[in-house]
């Protein structure tokens, strides 16, 4: 049996928690309502009155090739980020570990990046890998690259997913850095004793060790990829050249404000919901396992 | 199977010198204790034979190899750490496998060296296990066997036993002596219990303040403590330490005692009485005011004050003495169980 706690009638409870109830209402709830209910609906070629249709709109996601591509760009893309950004922050992490003199310098250089608006570090980006004017494209010039992410659509791709790994890695860095430190000095020291080398320290005892932590930091980075790189590709691509950049997210976007199709966008947009919702409860699901020294 | 030397063997971290000029020959299949109070240097120095910290001046050859330059894994060493430093994720079967592999040695092989040395230490069922399904105990055993199976040259233990309870620490104390004795392994033991030390080691090297002390067996150091720190290390209840006056070999106590010793000294001596070689002697020249009693059974430990001062005493009798609290007992004791000690240099005086 459950003991429950009664409290003495009084709105205080209530009071207290009214904050946190009305923001969840105000900024998550109501919006989330309003995208299920215009999901539902198909508006007029004029914009100027709607019609309740139920699944149509999902029904016409299911079929539209072009939603499919976009799924299929999404899943590469946020793979590809959470990959790099995690391999490298991995390996940053792994040397920042050795660092002793000069640590507390080295690591906070190490988290500016993850202090810059998504915008900004687009712009950034943009900047580098300007065809004409970036410092980049002038060096893979030599290398026989002829760099241009406005006309060729893998380029762009890649530009879009270097940025957006870059502006995580700080973020992964630290997870890394300390679950790494929370491993026992000696269970490495242990494993030198044995005979292992730092490369099979790091595979057969760091690396498992931290497995937790590459779980936890994989679903993070998914949803990193999939909803919060709108403003990078906003800022670097807008979506091209034609799609070759519009992952899930900046489809709703665009299918919605600029193709003015508020039910398509809305559809969009709780499958969307659905998704974060689902790698959610993945990550509540499984990230509580820890290995105990 | 090998000795190790250890030549004025220096560690500094920056400018701070922790180990000072050690120097030590540890014989083949020696049991060597490292033992002194927390924060002497101990474990800094088996770490330095292990290779995991570095050398500041000074060498250490293993097996008449100079290993300073050498890492950890080419020193044919093993080492308990005194939280056993387990590979969590990897089932006991894989932690003692683990060297091993390393080293490619057959499957076979593996499983054979594995296997004999659960059984010798008993953990044979445990062998699919995690580290963290077993007892402190079985975690103990498992990093014993992860260091046997290896076959090295060196055992090095890190007060492998301070996070298990009294009674486990007795067996495995023993244990950890009857294997070694078995495989006949040079083995240095860091520990700060002085009865662990006594115990295990065919010769302690006492630690204090990053100074060799002294090194010998317990023995030696029992009988012939080198200095005041060791006179009040080893033993226990701990030696009485009385400042007193000697002139050729009679020694006088403050409140007007007098003892004889078998060693001529001259001026101010401290002078070192163990409590067990106290005899109680109605004539005795030794009168301790008795304030406390404590009944060990086989014997009483009486607590108190020499008469006529302040100065603490302990005298060890045999049997039960309960009616001694707030009495006098007069003791007398054999001149060659008297110590002597410098009280400046802290140097033993007798020969
Ligand atoms: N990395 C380090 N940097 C600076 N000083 C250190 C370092 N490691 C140890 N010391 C110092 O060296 C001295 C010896 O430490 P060590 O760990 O060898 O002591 P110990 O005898 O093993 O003590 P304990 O019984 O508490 O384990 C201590 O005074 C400690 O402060
Ligand atoms: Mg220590």
């Amino acid at each position: 049996m459950l003991k429950r706690v009664h409290f003495p009638s009084s709105p205080l409870p209530y009071l207290l928690v009214a904050p946190q109830l009305a923001i969840t209402l105000i900024f998550f709830i109501w919006p989330a309502s309003q995208a299920m209910y215009q999901s539902f609906l198909i508006e007029d070629a004029f914009g100027l009155g709607s019609e309740f249709v139920w699944f149509e709109n999902f029904q016409i996601l299911w079929e539209d090739s072009h939603y499919h591509a976009a799924f299929w760009r999404t899943a590469v893309f946020s793979v590809l980020v959470a990959a790099l950004s995690m391999g490298f922050a991995l390996i940053l992490a792994g040397f920042a570990q050795r660092v002793v003199r000069g640590a507390m310098f080295y690591r906070t250089l190490l988290i500016w990046p993850y202090a810059i608006a998504p915008v900004l570090a687009g712009a950034l980006w943009v900047f580098m890998f300007n065809p004409t004017l970036g410092i980049l494209p002038y060096f893979l010039e030599f290398v026989g690259v002829t760099w241009n992410h406005y006309l060729n659509g893998g380029q762009a791709m890649a530009l879009v997913i270097l940025a957006a790994a870059w502006k995580q890695v700080a973020y992964n860095f630290l997870f890394y850095l300390a679950a790494m430190q929370s491993i026992p000095n000696s269970v490495i020291e242990a494993a030198a004793i044995d005979g292992a080398g730092p490369g099979r320290r790091f595979w057969t005892i760091i690396f498992p060790l931290i497995s937790p932590t590459t779980f936890f930091l994989l679903v993070i980075n998914m949803v990193y990829a999939f909803f919060e790189t709108f403003g990078i590709i906003h800022a670097v691509t807008q979506g091209g050249p034609g799609s070759s950049t519009t992952i899930l997210v900046y489809k709703v976007f665009n299918d919605g404000f600029v193709g003015l199709d508020l039910g398509g966008s809305a559809a969009q947009s709780v499958i969307l919901m659905v998704l974060v919702i689902a790698m959610t409860v993945v990550q509540f699901r499984y990230v509580e396992r820890k290995v105990e020294y | 199977m090998a000795d190790i030397t250890l030549t004025d063997l220096t560690k500094s971290y920056g400018p701070t010198e922790v180990l000072h000029h050690i120097e030590g020959d540890i014989n083949d299949g020696e049991f060597i204790v490292i033992v002194g109070p927390s924060g002497c240097g101990k474990s800094t120095l088996l770490r330095m034979v292990a290779g995991l910290e570095t050398v500041t001046s000074g060498e250490i050859q293993i097996g008449g190899k100079r290993v300073n330059e050498l890492e950890p894994s080419a020193r044919d060493i093993a080492m308990v750490f005194q939280n056993y430093a387990l590979y969590p994720h990897m089932s006991v079967r894989e932690n003692m496998a683990y060297g091993l592999k390393i080293r490619k040695l057959s499957k076979d092989e593996i499983n054979r060296r594995v296997e004999e040395a659960a059984d010798i230490l008993e953990i044979r069922q445990y062998l699919d296990r995690k580290p963290r399904q077993l007892s402190g105990g079985q975690r103990q055993r498992v990093a014993m066997g992860r260091a046997i199976v290896r076959d090295p040259q060196v055992f090095l233990f890190d007060e492998p036993l301070s996070n298990l309870d009294a009674k486990l620490r007795v067996q495995m104390r023993l244990e950890i002596r009857k294997l070694q004795q078995r495989l006949g392994v040079t083995s240095i033991y860091v520990t700060h219990d002085q009865v662990e030390a006594m115990t295990l080691g065919d010769r302690l090297m006492v630690l204090n303040g990053g100074y060799v002390e002294q090194f010998g067996t317990p023995i030696e150091l029992y009988d012939r403590p080198a200095s005041v720190f060791v006179a009040g290390f080893i033993g226990s209840p701990a030696m009485n330490l009385i400042p007193s006056q000697a002139s050729g070999g009679a020694i006088s106590l403050p409140g007007g005692a007098q003892v004889n010793s078998a060693t001529d000294a001259n001026g101010d001596v401290l002078l070192g009485l163990r409590p067990e070689h106290l005899t109680p002697d109605e004539n005795g020249p030794v009168s301790i005011d008795v304030e406390m009693v404590e009944q060990l059974g086989a014997n009483t430990l009486l607590h108190g004050t020499l008469s006529g001062t302040n100065h603490e005493m302990v005298a060890s009798v045999a049997g039960h003495d309960a009616a001694a609290s707030g009495t006098q007992r007069r003791f007398s004791i054999s001149p060659d169980l008297v110590h002597l000690f410098d009280p400046q240099t802290e140097k033993r005086l007798n020969p």
